[in-house]
């Protein structure tokens, strides 16, 4: 049953929109929660299954966003010493590619300079390094345009030889888009978690010792992990900044990365499911309380959930409806090996 | 014939405490070798420096030819120096089968025979059929060797004491060494379950593997050895057959001698021959 989990949620939200109409606040919501919850996914991928928390999780986010939407702008800066850099506009979906390879880069970087010691070490850095890229948004304001944003960035356009063109404007081709690359990096991170590399990433998380000694390489799997998990955390700033069209410094906020941390934590780290779960919820919460309260209120039982969920599933919501689900069938299994008992 | 591992002048200091001052032995390849010595003479500590976990102040260990001065733990796993620990360590989370699948970590790493090149690349496409396989049978096989295959499907963390020292080993085993070394591996255990044990001590060798055994438990100690080198206080104060051993002086002094009934023992000794 829970193998069909993942379809079933899949189905329900390509529906979901048919059901809900085009109401565009709702629609809105879903594609910043989709968007966000990318980003969960991928700092899972090092949270979860490697142990590494990655506080600065936002830098690879901004950088995609940045990246993309400078590829798909151009610019024009002068980078010292008389020369200039004059890059003319690409299209935006090349935008989305070099993003993915430029959030991977930095993941590689990151990984490469903080894996040999982890730990705190790696929190740190990382946290270190969210704020420097962000310092340098928005301070380089030829390239960036720093707190005045850059406006007016191109929303992405797919093609198809022989079929034509869209240009995703609307809602709800954006919609489809977001769920399509949110798809495409679940099933990224389901096929890694079960592989060899996989069991690499929960060998040294369990006991990195044990690990070392079955031939398992620390630095090198780490940092496989963390260009993994910047590309995808690039590749939805990417459609973040196509979506919104403006992106400016704040795209760096820590709180961001907070939220992504509460998703991941909430839903259950670890696990394929936790962060859609945990996305899903906290992603849509403020829609479903906005009607009803006032915004402070809201954050008291943004918080509020937060804790009791904690509370009741330590280990998070999949992980703890998992263990009751295990524990209601293992009530049902002696009635079941009694049966042939009876029938002879 | 050259010795399969060879620990050359080997010393290591934690600051001011030495912890080995000069190791200096050999072991021949098909050997069971046992490192013994009182507890603090310094026998994880060399297990630790032969597996890379450890590097040396000085000396060098070499392995099959090869220097390990500055190799890695896991690039020493691979040139087939394999090591259990002391204490129980498996992935405790994991199923005892999943457990060895990670052991097999170097099996199916690319150039191993009937394995992909690109495994991070099949991972992504889902396309490790053929070689995931081969994998699990070779799991499932390794359990039924070491006799786990019941325990499976259990997560190691809650297997007793003795059979998560076996999934150790078969994850030792997994990756395929032609030399094991065991810290402590009956430690803990009961009569019965040593002598299960030792029985699988006899056929790992019978693989062709060479075993290097640190252990505290004397008789099993004497009756599976073909050699025996004694340490204390970081010093090898003997080394030879479990029947020289057994009756060198030096050895029954580093054993007996911190004792005081061995100590009066002794003094009553000297003052008998004086009068």
């Amino acid at each position: 049953m829970s193998r069909l989990l993942p379809f079933a949620l899949l189905a329900a939200l390509a529906a979901l929109p048919l059901a809900l109409g085009t109401n565009p606040y709702l629609l809105n919501a879903l594609i910043v929660t989709g968007i966000l919850t990318i980003g969960a996914m991928s700092l899972n991928l090092l949270l979860g299954f490697t142990g590494q928390l990655s506080l600065g999780h936002i830098a690879f986010f901004g950088i995609g966003a940045y990246v993309s939407a400078l590829t798909s702008l151009g610019f024009d800066v002068e980078i010292g010493f008389g020369y200039r850099v004059v890059h003319e506009p690409w299209p935006a979906a090349v935008g989305f590619l070099l993003a993915v390879v430029a959030a991977g880069l930095s993941g590689y970087l990151i990984g490469r300079l903080s894996f040999r010691v982890r730990g705190a070490y790696f929190v740190l850095v990382t946290i270190s390094f969210a704020e420097v890229v962000r310092l340098v948004a928005l301070n380089w304001v030829e390239l960036t345009q720093g707190p005045l944003a850059l406006t007016n960035i191109p929303a992405i356009t797919l093609g198809l030889p022989g079929l034509g063109t869209w240009t995703l404007r609307t809602k709800l081709q954006n919609y489809y888009l977001v769920l399509g690359v949110g798809t495409l990096c679940w099933l990224v991170v389901a096929s890694l978690v079960g592989s060899r590399f996989g069991r690499a990433m929960r060998g040294l998380k369990e006991n990195e010792s044990l690990a070392l000694s079955v031939g398992i390489n620390a630095t090198r799997t780490l940092t496989v992990a963390a260009v993994i998990s910047a590309a995808m955390a690039g590749a939805a700033g990417s459609l973040y900044a196509h979506y919104l069209r403006i992106i400016d410094p704040d795209v760096f906020l820590f709180s961001t990365t907070v939220s992504m941390v509460i998703m991941v934590v909430a839903g259950g780290k670890g696990t394929l499911m936790g962060p859609v779960i945990g996305g899903l919820i906290f992603g849509l919460l403020p829609v479903a309380l906005r009607p009803v309260m006032a915004p402070e209120a809201q954050w008291i039982v943004y918080g509020l959930v937060l804790i009791v969920i904690l509370f009741v599933m330590p280990r998070g919501i999949v992980p703890g409806l998992a263990a009751l689900l295990a524990r209601r069938s293992a009530r049902a299994v002696p009635v079941l090996e009694a049966s042939p008992e009876v029938q002879r | 014939m050259s010795p399969i591992l060879s620990v050359d002048h080997v010393g290591v200091r934690f600051g001011g405490l030495v912890a080995i001052a000069d190791l200096h032995f050999d072991v021949h390849a098909g050997e069971i070798v046992s490192l013994i010595g009182p507890n603090g003479a310094g026998k994880t500590t060399a297990f630790n420096v032969m597996t890379g976990f450890l590097k040396p102040s000085q000396g060098e260990v070499r392995f099959r030819g090869t220097g390990l001065k500055g190799l890695q733990p896991h690039e020493i796993t691979r040139l087939g120096l394999a090591r259990t620990f002391q204490r129980t360590s498996v992935f405790p989370d994991d199923t005892v089968f999943d457990n060895v699948m990670i052991g097999l970590h170097r099996r199916g790493a690319s150039g191993a025979a009937g394995t992909s090149r690109t495994p991070l690349l099949d991972a992504l496409l889902g396309r490790a059929g053929a070689s995931e396989r081969a994998l699990r049978a070779r799991a499932a096989a390794l359990l039924d060797w070491t006799g786990l295959g019941g325990r499976a499907q259990e997560k190691a963390g809650s297997l007793a004491y003795g059979e998560q020292r076996l999934v150790g080993v078969a994850l030792a085993l997994a990756t395929e060494p032609a030399m094991l070394l065991l810290d402590e591996p009956v430690s803990g255990m009961n009569a019965s379950e040593t002598r299960v044990f030792v029985r699988l001590i006899r056929q790992i060798r019978e693989r062709g593997i060479t075993i290097l055994l640190v252990e505290h438990d004397m008789p099993m100690v004497m009756e599976v050895s073909d050699r025996i080198v004694v340490l204390n206080y970081g010093r090898l104060i003997a080394e030879g057959p479990p029947e020289a051993i057994r009756s060198d002086p030096a050895v029954i002094e580093a054993y007996l001698g911190q004792g005081s009934a061995a100590r009066r023992a002794a003094a009553e000794v000297r003052e008998a021959a004086h009068a």
